[in-house]
């Protein structure tokens, strides 16, 4: 469900709003911009040929390289992707959409990248977006209970940012 | 509280009891592990029910990141430890799409065997789970007697009777040995007739229909706007199983089988065996169809092990070798989700062209499931929540990963 | 008894000290008297529940396909029991810090006592009883009732809230099952006119045909009814809310452990068997066999009412009272074998439904019943129970009320039945059929 046509047909609704895609790896992908994200899904959704509606997964990860070595030879510029799955019951086909954020908001070390939820869109994407602001660190603006989901309320930092370390101590019980 | 002093007459008509915050869990016997509610109730009556989650959380997504594909078969294992194989399974299938492996055919119905069989396993102990729910004891039993055998057959291919780590990219890492698929037979021939007794004591025994029917009704359109699937998703009356409507890549090992999927169509599941009727009472999407739905899809898993083992025995060829625990992943991402025994369980993995995954990400079936809970327990008494629940056969280390 | 602990034992005793003898009716007979049946009757309670926490154990075991028990005490681990109650007392007795420690203390004992208290009036045979109530019914059923006070207490002085919901569930459901129970009971008190829980059993002496639950057809319904009340109200499975395991987590004893613990199970298991007693004694005859191997009709060996009356000791008659014994225990143990059973193969009720079960259904069908009972003993219909010879018996003490041509039938028959054992040597002497 994603060839030429269908980045065609997207692009020319939404036009800047589509950033870009991938349609040769093994799971073509689209991406969008952080502020079209909920209006491309709520076109997704409802339209009748289309029907995405179920959110499969929200994933984040996120591109760095903490080594300075390794670093210099990475292909891309640090950054983190939202991945979200999609698929259609009534259709049986599936889409991957992405948003590419920086790794931090404005540049500045702690301050989490922001993007719009989808929970008005897919109920599903409630828990996703907490597990993933919980775990990769990513601020989703407009969720209606954006609170770490897996790890303790006070557990400090993202655990799956690359450059994340385990803190030494919680509460008294040893980390490293 | 002024309104109160202003108009005495208030506090007269006002009188009610106060609501009580209860801790079920994390230490409950309920609650399938360690899932902590936090349930609001005014006296008997449900009014909030709020899950705290990750008291199991190891996360295993970030161990991934340091492993090889096949070194994290072991850490599937562990998430939906009641269905071992098919968390294996699953991850081997997207390791296997990302790397384009094209499985020899008599693999792909080893697989078919393993995880139907696996499915059987895990609904056994929904059942019976279920049963203690609702405060019966001997289901539990009957199906953990059940459950023995085919854990024998188990310890029999991979040595292990929890976490199997079975079958891997590949392939799986041995053949099954010889004369197994007789046994499968004979343990499948006695298992057939008693699904009868499980449905005696459970399906339509009344007090269990009180119990269930018009508890916890997921509308469809909820069930797919939560990302609800398996029996969830089908308990509600959505005609919709990854293992015919999934990637290709999956279908292929059940190309040529016959089967249909178990759901209310056009107001009537599928015949092809004798079942129990459904009573008058239940309603589509609720807690009875749920657990009907695993039942009958207990008896077609046998149907399809059948099928799987003739295949099996007929294919000619290798069973499939596992790759080596070094290969190297293509540059890219890979994301298939399976029908597993609750759900669809999802596996995204991402490549930077190195042995080891950059990212691993394990979409869970049961975590999904479980968004749901609390709008469907929402005006439910007390003693429906663990029906509930329990109707949604959740398991903790799949949730928490 | 105390007649005989006073003017023989207390008196002897004194007599070597040279102290007066005491009046035989004085009080220290009766205390140690009461002492003496005390001690007797907890230990029916005490190892009644040795017994029956084993055989649940036992049970459950062979419904579940398991073996239960097999090595404690050498053979089907038939000590199991005791090794659990020391277990049991070695447990630290733990009061939590949010708990009214006097209440939370107290509450194990009362529903100990409640329904320990409730063997008091229990015959277990034809005049082996702790105390004869002339209102044994009505005591054993007010006593019982009172259990209700120690499971709410507990839910209440433990400080968590599971035990406080069981606590009340406790109380809203023993509360609504006296009324169909209380029902229920009446019937056989309807047909035997008596309260007396010996007489009624004495009225069912004969053929099983005499079983109150052949009287008529609705005394068969109501039988099923009782047991559901009665089942209900011990909180047994399915009724099992109050320690709704699965729910509550264990109920109002969650924060018990030790021996406190094991005295709310062994108050369970005591009411079990006392519920299932009275059943035995109202619907199935009581210590009366269902052949009357000692009575008048066969070997003529029980004691009979003028013995009775006038207190003698006989060998045969106190063979007869033992298997009379035995019959009863049978009959309540196969009562508390039936809860069992229904125990580990049904799911639990909610709480609603249960309510249901007891307002809907057993209350309405209990009265029908109790007219239905009513006017059968009214309308004088065919019924295969020959209680006559005893309802004459009644008919001496209420007048008018029963003089119709049936008893007298009856009576001719009964009186027949004597004949043919006074051929066969001794001659029974009826007290009410000589009038």
């Amino acid at each position: 469900m994603s060839g030429e046509d269908f980045v065609a047909r997207l692009k020319k609704r939404f036009g800047a709003k589509i950033a870009g895609a991938n349609l040769q790896g093994v799971d073509p992908w689209i991406e969008v911009t952080p502020d079209g994200l909920v209006e491309v899904g709520e076109y997704l959704k409802a339209e009748p040929d289309l029907r995405f509606d179920m959110l499969n997964c929200i994933s984040g990860v996120d591109y760095f390289e903490p080594d300075a070595k390794k670093a210099s030879k990475a292909e891309w510029q640090p950054h983190i992707e939202v991945v979200y799955h999609l698929s259609s019951i009534a259709q049986k086909h599936t889409l991957v959409l992405k948003v590419i954020l920086p790794r931090w908001k404005n540049n500045q070390p702690g301050q989490l990248p922001e993007v719009p939820s989808v929970t008005g869109v897919w109920r599903a994407a409630e828990w996703h977006e907490r597990e993933v602001y919980d775990l990769s660190g990513i601020m989703f603006l407009g969720n209606p209970d954006l609170r770490r989901i897996l790890c303790p309320e006070d557990w400090v930092g993202y655990p799956l940012r690359r450059d994340y370390e385990m803190p030494l101590e919680y509460h008294g019980i040893r980390g490293r | 509280m002024a309104t109160y002093t202003d108009d005495p007459r208030i506090v007269e008509f006002d009188v009610r009891t106060d609501e009580m915050l209860v801790n079920m869990g994390p230490q409950h016997p309920s609650t399938h592990g360690v899932l902590r509610l936090v349930l609001r109730t005014d006296g008997e009556i449900v009014s909030e029910v709020q899950c705290h989650l990750g008291y199991l959380h190891r996360c295993a997504e970030k161990i991934g990141e340091n492993l090889t594909p096949r070194q994290w078969i072991p850490y599937t294992d562990r998430m939906d430890y009641l269905a071992a194989m098919n968390m294996n399974l699953g991850w081997s299938l997207a390791v296997e799409k990302l790397l384009k492996y094209e499985l020899p055919p008599k693999a792909k119905h080893l697989r078919v065997i393993i995880a139907e069989l696996g499915r059987i396993a895990s609904h056994l102990v929904g059942m019976g789970a279920y049963g203690l729910d609702l405060g019966t004891f001997s289901p539990f039993l009957y199906a953990f007697r059940e459950r023995e055998k085919l854990l024998d057959l188990f310890e029999e291919v991979c040595g292990a009777r929890l976490t199997y780590s079975y079958l891997t990219p590949g392939g799986a890492t041995a053949d099954l040995p010889q004369g197994w698929l007789q046994k499968v037979e004979a343990f499948l021939k006695q298992f057939e007739p008693v699904i009868a007794e499980y449905h005696a004591l459970l399906t339509t025994n009344s007090i269990f229909i009180k119990r269930t029917c018009g508890i916890g009704v997921l509308p469809p359109e909820m069930a797919i706007n939560y990302g609800c699937t398996g029996p969830m998703l089908r308990g509600s009356g959505i005609d919709h199983d990854l293992r015919r409507d999934g990637e290709a890549r999956y279908t292929d090992m059940y190309d040529g089988y016959a089967f249909e999927v178990i759901a209310q169509k056009n107001g009537s599941y599928p015949r092809d065996h004798v079942y129990p009727a459904v009573p008058p009472e239940a309603v589509l999407g609720d807690c009875w169809h749920r657990f009907y739905v695993r039942m009958l899809e207990v008896v077609q898993a046998i149907d399809l092990v059948r099928q799987g083992m003739e295949r099996y025995s007929t294919t000619p060829g290798d069973w499939g070798q596992p790759i080596k625990l070094s290969t190297k992943l293509p540059k890219g991402e890979a994301y298939l989700e399976t029908e597993c025994p609750r759900g669809q369980m999802g596996f995204y993995l991402v490549s930077d062209g190195s042995a080891i995954p950059w990212r691993v990400r394990a979409r869970s079936s049961c975590f999904c499931n479980l968004s749901v809970a609390s709008e469907l327990c929402h005006g439910c008494l007390i003693a429906d929540v663990p029906a509930i629940i329990g109707s949604v056969d959740i398991v903790m280390g799949e949730i928490d990963r | 008894m105390a007649e005989f602990i006073n003017s023989r034992l207390i008196s002897t005793l004194l007599g070597w000290f040279n102290v007066d003898a005491l009046p035989a009716d004085h009080w220290l007979g009766f205390v140690l008297a009461g002492l003496v049946h005390t001690v007797l009757v907890i230990h029916v309670v005490a190892v009644g529940a040795l017994v029956f926490i084993w055989m649940e154990r036992k049970v459950s075991g062979r419904i579940q396909d398991r073996l239960g028990p097999t090595r404690v005490g050498g053979k089907f681990g038939w000590l199991q029991t005791l090794a659990d109650g020391l277990k049991l007392i070695t447990k630290e007795d733990i009061t939590p810090a949010n708990a009214d420690a006097l209440l939370f203390k107290l509450a194990p004992y009362v529903s100990f006592a409640a329904s320990f208290a409730g063997y008091l009036a229990l015959p277990f045979s034809d005049g082996w009883v702790g105390h004869q109530v002339n209102c044994g019914i009505f005591f054993i059923i007010a006593i019982v009732g009172m259990e209700v006070f120690g499971v709410i207490l507990a839910g209440y002085a433990s400080g968590s809230k599971w035990s406080l919901f069981g606590g009340m569930r406790e109380a809203a459901q023993v509360v609504s099952y006296e009324v169909p129970m209380g029902m229920c009971v009446l019937i056989p008190v309807v047909i035997c006119g008596s309260m007396d829980l010996i007489t009624i059993g004495q009225m069912q002496a004969g053929f099983f045909t005499n079983w109150i639950l052949f009287h008529d057809p609705f005394a068969f319904v109501v039988f099923w009814v009782y047991f559901t009340c009665a089942t209900a109200s011990v909180n047994r499975a399915p009724f099992d809310l109050a320690e709704a395991e699965s729910e509550l987590v264990a109920g109002f004893h969650t924060e018990y452990s030790g021996l406190r613990w094991s005295f709310f199970f062994m108050a369970e298991y005591g009411s079990m068997f006392l519920v299932s007693g009275l059943a035995a004694i109202l619907f199935f005859g009581g210590w009366n066999g269902p052949i009357p191997i000692f009575g008048p009709e066969i070997l003529n060996l029980a004691y009979t009412d003028a013995e009775i009356a006038a207190g003698t000791f006989r060998l045969g008659g106190y063979i007869a009272n033992l298997a009379g014994c035995v019959n009863f225990i049978g009959k309540a143990v196969t009562g508390v074998t039936v809860m069992m059973w229904i125990r580990w193969t049904l799911p639990r009720l909610r709480i609603d439904q249960v309510m249901t079960t007891c307002l809907k259904y057993c209350v309405p069908l209990g009265a029908v019943c109790f007219v239905g009972v009513v006017g059968w003993q009214w309308a004088q219909l065919w019924s295969p129970n020959d209680l006559h010879p005893q309802q004459a018996r009644i008919s001496v003490r209420e007048r008018g009320l029963i003089d119709r041509p049936v008893r007298t039938e009856g009576m001719a028959r009964r009186a027949e039945v004597v004949k043919k054992a006074a051929w066969a040597g001794s001659v029974p002497v009826q007290a009410g059929e000589t009038r």
